[in-house]
């Protein structure tokens, strides 16, 4: 291959390139070695390649058995595993049965078909006034406009029924999240052994797909709306407690000393001086735990949650692209109602309430008592004019059959470019870079990932980093796991492209940015299912389709750090490189991007995580990697294949996440921001 | 060492930073010494402090940052576990106070005033300055009522119901020093109160101080990084350095007798006819006019000076009751004020 030479003369070539790319020489050798490796290794070392199979470690068998013996033998003596799962199913059953008569089903007598209702559920005219008037004592008129707005979209467009049982769960699911997240967290502050005791559980369950949350809940609280709850609090609790922790510690000391010095005891200390000192975070919190309840209950249909989300599955499974759509947007209206609603109360609730200067019951409640009058005067007159307690059909619009044309008119008139496309991608770029993925050696990689660890953060996280790698491997999931390196690498590397440039372009232009602000933030507060549908009407199912919907979900994490990160820079830098004569592209490359690169590193991390979750989803349209593995072993309630192959994927975002985090400090360090 | 009246008691305070740092204080006695430390890799934050602060009397601890100024004051308070030593309180040793107790001492005899405020965002000025006593249970009314006065008292009177963001950083100053009081402590902590004003406030906030004292005739203990805060403030100064209090004395012994090259960096630009007091200037009363202009004992010479502007050569020098102790020449005064 190499041309003849003098060899001394290569190596200086070889060194001086090295120079001029800045790559230190280590990382060429170690290079060069593992390609070296990869190609002529492999009649030597078969088991290199290909993880032994007699080698295999069962652990989906292990974790299965384990899980059978909890489900059948496990007791605490007094009463077995099972009854304790049944008595937690029961006690959140309560809440949700109060919730989902409410708003959907009535308060019934008996059960099954033979049920009568005793109280019919709250008429669709007093939900959208409740919803108004929150968003008007929340926010003013404007928002309760648009809160209002959102709820007669639902209506208006027949998702009423979907849009209240998922809503049910989500008033559920949210307060209980708020709940119990900011009791973790203020157990965490106040001793340490808690914190050390949960912080590997919250950064696990930070990676692991939410697919794979499902598995062990369907198998443990059976399919239906309570099961969904459940895993929605599994999924929404640890990030507020998170913030909670954070939050506590954010509480100034001279606070805290205060408390101290005033003799507040413990309990005083935690409820008086520090919860209400560290109110505004707790409420992003709630906000936050809010938008991801949405998103697991949307998810959670899959074990029976029911709602919109079940809507779109069905949809999706029969590809009826009208139908899904119409959900879709439902979804998003309740998203954007919610998001918009839990933001003005964050603010509203973190700003100091003043002393209510009217007394009398009516002056000081006066939304309450609306809200209340609302909801008697339109359930009375619902059994007058049924039109004012279920929307009436008549005046429903479909948009279903609309978007079905549409589906068809585009594959009529663009189905050549679409295919075309599509094609031109899979053949050059999808398929190549797979099949190279999935001919390197387990081990090569795993050695490649143990240097760059090395070199990046030191021996700990070279230590984790290939540990991790020969756990897919001895777990058996090696190839699975390579695709989904593919599709998320592609995925990300493309979401990067868009969201690079988009990002430096928004970054110096105020309006410009204030626009993109609203985008992403819209963006990300749609569940990741709604992205799946667009995707697969416009290309079908695939790995092209998956990368679509994976590319459109991670985009706004790019576009968000790298504007940020090029904001955030000192304007007196830039001054600097003005006085010095710099044109507007060497402020650019020079200063701006060279010192947004630590901030522009997380956001590649960003990307790449919120690749990762949306890849699991994808699994929906036909993808083969490990997501596709969660999935069948959702189906068949298959736990130890479900949580292998989930906690493969943790393992790559891990390997990612701590490899990113730390070239990001390496590069704040060798920057002198650090 | 002690005098009587002696409210606050510090003999042999340590506070050693690093694990072990207990036993290691034990194992050396209570006194090890700076190369022990370093090479046990303990950081000394506060070293074999002993002090006492007398009744009535402001004690300003005055230190620049590092110095462990603000680390002391919260092992007074036991905000900050001391590694060793005792904290006498009226006698008792806190250090030995159970949790209930020290809750207890705080809720009823203790105040503070913080360098950033420490307000809570979320109360008004009044449920601020109410805080302490609902703490301890006092009912609405009554704690109200007593919050109104202490607001009336700094001068904030009208501004109850705002909240702390919309106030300017000195009327945030008051309402903490309104809240510190509100409990009518027997010992008040300020810890560098005004270090976060601009300098005229500052200036004002120092009066506004001077002001309430005169009042109240509270056992102070204040924090300062300012040798003229400390200057214009204290009746007695201790002087702080790497954890040590390298000096401690009246104004005028500090400025008079710096004990080290240190202490001498601060006194040499301070004008000594501000420090100086008559007593410490006047001479033996023979010959001074009982009839003739008088100045008290406890002024300082620049407030005397202007006297001598009529043309007499000496003051009567009076002590509290006004019974003339001593005599004030115009020529020393003139040649201290000559010194600068």
């Amino acid at each position: 291959m190499a041309t003849p030479g003098s060899p001394a003369l290569e190596t200086n070539a070889a060194h001086d390139a090295a120079k001029a790319l800045r790559l230190p020489i280590a990382w060429l050798v170690a290079l060069a070695a593992f390609i070296a490796f990869w190609l002529y290794a492999e009649p030597v070392a078969r088991a290199a390649f290909d993880y032994p199979k007699a080698y295999t470690v069962p652990l989906a068998k292990w974790i299965s058995s384990a899980m059978k013996w909890l489900i059948d033998d496990a007791s605490f003596g007094l009463f077995s595993f099972t009854d304790l799962t049944r008595f937690v199913s029961a006690v959140l059953d309560v809440p949700y049965r109060l919730a989902s008569s409410l708003l959907s089903t009535g308060f019934l007598e008996g059960s099954g078909s033979s049920a009568i209702q005793i109280v019919p559920p709250l008429p669709w005219v007093a939900v959208i006034g409740l919803v108004m008037l929150l968003g008007h004592w929340l926010g003013g008129m404007r928002l309760g406009l648009l809160a209002g707005g959102c709820f007669l979209f639902l209506a208006v467009f027949g998702q009423w029924t979907s849009a209240m049982i998922t809503l049910a769960s989500i008033l559920v699911a949210a307060p209980l999240g708020v709940v119990f997240g900011l009791l973790f967290g203020i157990a965490a502050w106040r001793w340490r052994w808690i914190e050390r005791l949960i912080t590997p559980p919250l950064d696990l369950m930070q990676t692991i797909p939410v697919f794979a949350y499902l598995v062990p809940v369907l198998f443990l609280f059976g399919f239906g709306p309570t099961a969904a709850v459940i895993a929605t609090l599994i999924f929404a609790t640890p990030p507020m407690t998170r913030i909670a922790i954070l939050a506590l510690r954010a509480v100034p000391g001279e606070i805290i000393d205060l408390g101290h010095m005033v003799g507040c005891t413990d309990r005083q200390m935690t409820w008086r001086v520090m919860v209400p000192a560290a109110r505004e975070s707790l409420m992003v919190g709630m906000n936050q735990v809010i938008m991801l309840s949405l998103n697991m209950v949307i998810i959670a249909s899959m074990i029976g949650a029911g709602g919109l989300g079940f809507d779109v599955l069905a949809a999706l499974r029969r590809l009826d692209f009208g139908a899904g759509l119409e959900a879709g947007f439902a979804i998003v209206a309740l998203a954007i109602a919610m998001d918009r609603l839990s933001q003005a109360a964050a603010e509203k609730l973190s700003a100091p309430a003043s002393d209510p200067a009217t007394s009398g019951l009516f002056a000081r409640h006066p939304y309450l008592i609306a809200a209340l009058a609302l909801a008697i005067m339109t359930t009375l007159l619902g059994y007058v004019v049924p039109g004012i307690h279920t929307y009436p059909e008549a005046w429903q619009l479909s948009t279903g059959t609309f978007w079905s044309e549409v589906v068809a008119w585009i594959n009529i008139n663009f189905f050549d470019t679409l295919e075309a496309i599509k094609n031109a991608m899979l053949l050059n770029v999808l398929i190549p870079f797979k099949r190279f993925l999935g001919d390197l050696p387990w081990f090569g990689v795993a050695a490649l990932l143990s240097f760059a660890g090395c070199r990046l953060g030191g021996l700990r996280l070279a230590a984790l980093a290939s540990g991790l790698a020969l756990f897919i491997a001895a777990t058996g999931q090696w190839e699975k796991a390579m695709i989904t390196v593919y599709l998320c690498g592609i995925s990300a590397v493309l979401a990067a492209l868009i969201g690079l440039p988009i990002g430096i372009f928004a970054a110096t232009r105020d309006r410009v940015w204030s626009w993109v602000q609203v985008a992403i933030d819209t963006l990300q507060t749609l569940p990741s299912f709604v992205y799946l549908m667009p995707a697969v009407m416009l290309f079908r199912v695939g790995d092209f389709t998956a990368m679509i919907a994976v590319v459109a979900f991670a985009v706004a994490p790019a576009i968000r750090y790298t504007a940020l990160g090029i904001r955030k820079v000192d304007p007196r830098l830039i001054e600097a490189g003005r006085a010095m004569g710099c044109t507007e592209w060497q402020i650019l490359t020079r200063i701006r991007l060279k010192l947004a690169l630590p901030e522009i590193l997380l956001g590649l991390n960003q990307t790449i995580m919120f690749a990762l979750s949306m890849l699991v989803i994808t699994a929906l349209v036909g993808t083969r990697d490990l997501g596709q593995e969660v999935y069948i072993a959702l189906t068949k309630a298959d736990t130890g294949r479900g949580l292998v192959a989930g906690l493969s994927i943790a393992a790559i975002a891990i390997i990612a996440d701590r490899l990113i985090s730390a070239g990001a400090i390496h590069a704040r360090r060798r920057l002198g921001l650090e | 060492m002690t005098s009587p009246e002696a409210k606050l008691v510090c003999r042999n305070v340590w506070k050693l930073f690093g694990p072990g740092a207990a036993g290691f204080l034990a194992d050396h006695d209570g006194h090890p010494d700076a190369a022990a430390i370093a090479e046990a890799g303990l950081v000394g934050a506060v070293r074999e402090v002993d002090l006492d602060v007398n009744e009535g009397e402001i004690f300003v601890i005055m230190g620049l940052s590092g110095s462990g100024k603000s680390t002391l004051v919260r092992l007074m308070s036991r905000l900050i576990e001391p590694s060793g030593g005792d904290v006498l309180f009226k006698g008792e040793n806190l250090l030995k106070a159970s949790q209930a107790r020290m809750i207890e001492i705080r809720r009823h005899q203790m105040g503070m005033v913080f360098q950033h405020f420490a307000l809570l965002p979320h109360l008004t000025v009044l449920d601020n300055v109410a805080f302490p006593l609902d703490i301890q249970g006092m009912g609405r009314a009554a704690r109200q009522a007593r919050a109104r006065e202490m607001i009336e008292l700094v001068g904030l009177a009208g501004k109850e119901s705002a909240f702390p963001r919309q106030l300017s950083g000195g009327q945030q100053q008051r309402v903490g020093i309104a809240r510190s009081l509100a409990v009518e402590p027997e010992i008040w902590f300020l810890d560098e109160p005004f270090s976060a004003l601009d300098p005229l406030i500052r200036r004002e906030m120092q009066d506004e101080f001077m002001r309430l004292q005169t009042v109240l005739h509270k056992t102070i203990v204040f924090i300062t990084h300012d040798f003229d805060e400390a200057i214009r403030l204290a009746d007695r100064i201790a002087i702080m350095k790497d954890g040590e209090i390298v000096q401690a004395g009246t104004p005028e012994e500090i400025v008079l007798t710096p004990a080290t090259s240190y202490v001498a960096e601060f006194t040499r630009n301070v004008a000594r006819a501000k420090v100086i007091r008559a007593q410490s200037l006047m001479l033996p009363a023979n010959g001074a006019d009982p009839a003739g202009p008088t100045v008290s004992a406890r002024a300082n010479i620049a407030q005397a000076a202007p006297l001598f502007l009529d043309g007499v050569a000496h003051l009567g020098v009076t002590d509290d009751t006004g019974r003339i102790i001593g005599r004030l020449d115009r020529d020393a005064v003139v040649k201290l004020m000559l010194q600068g």
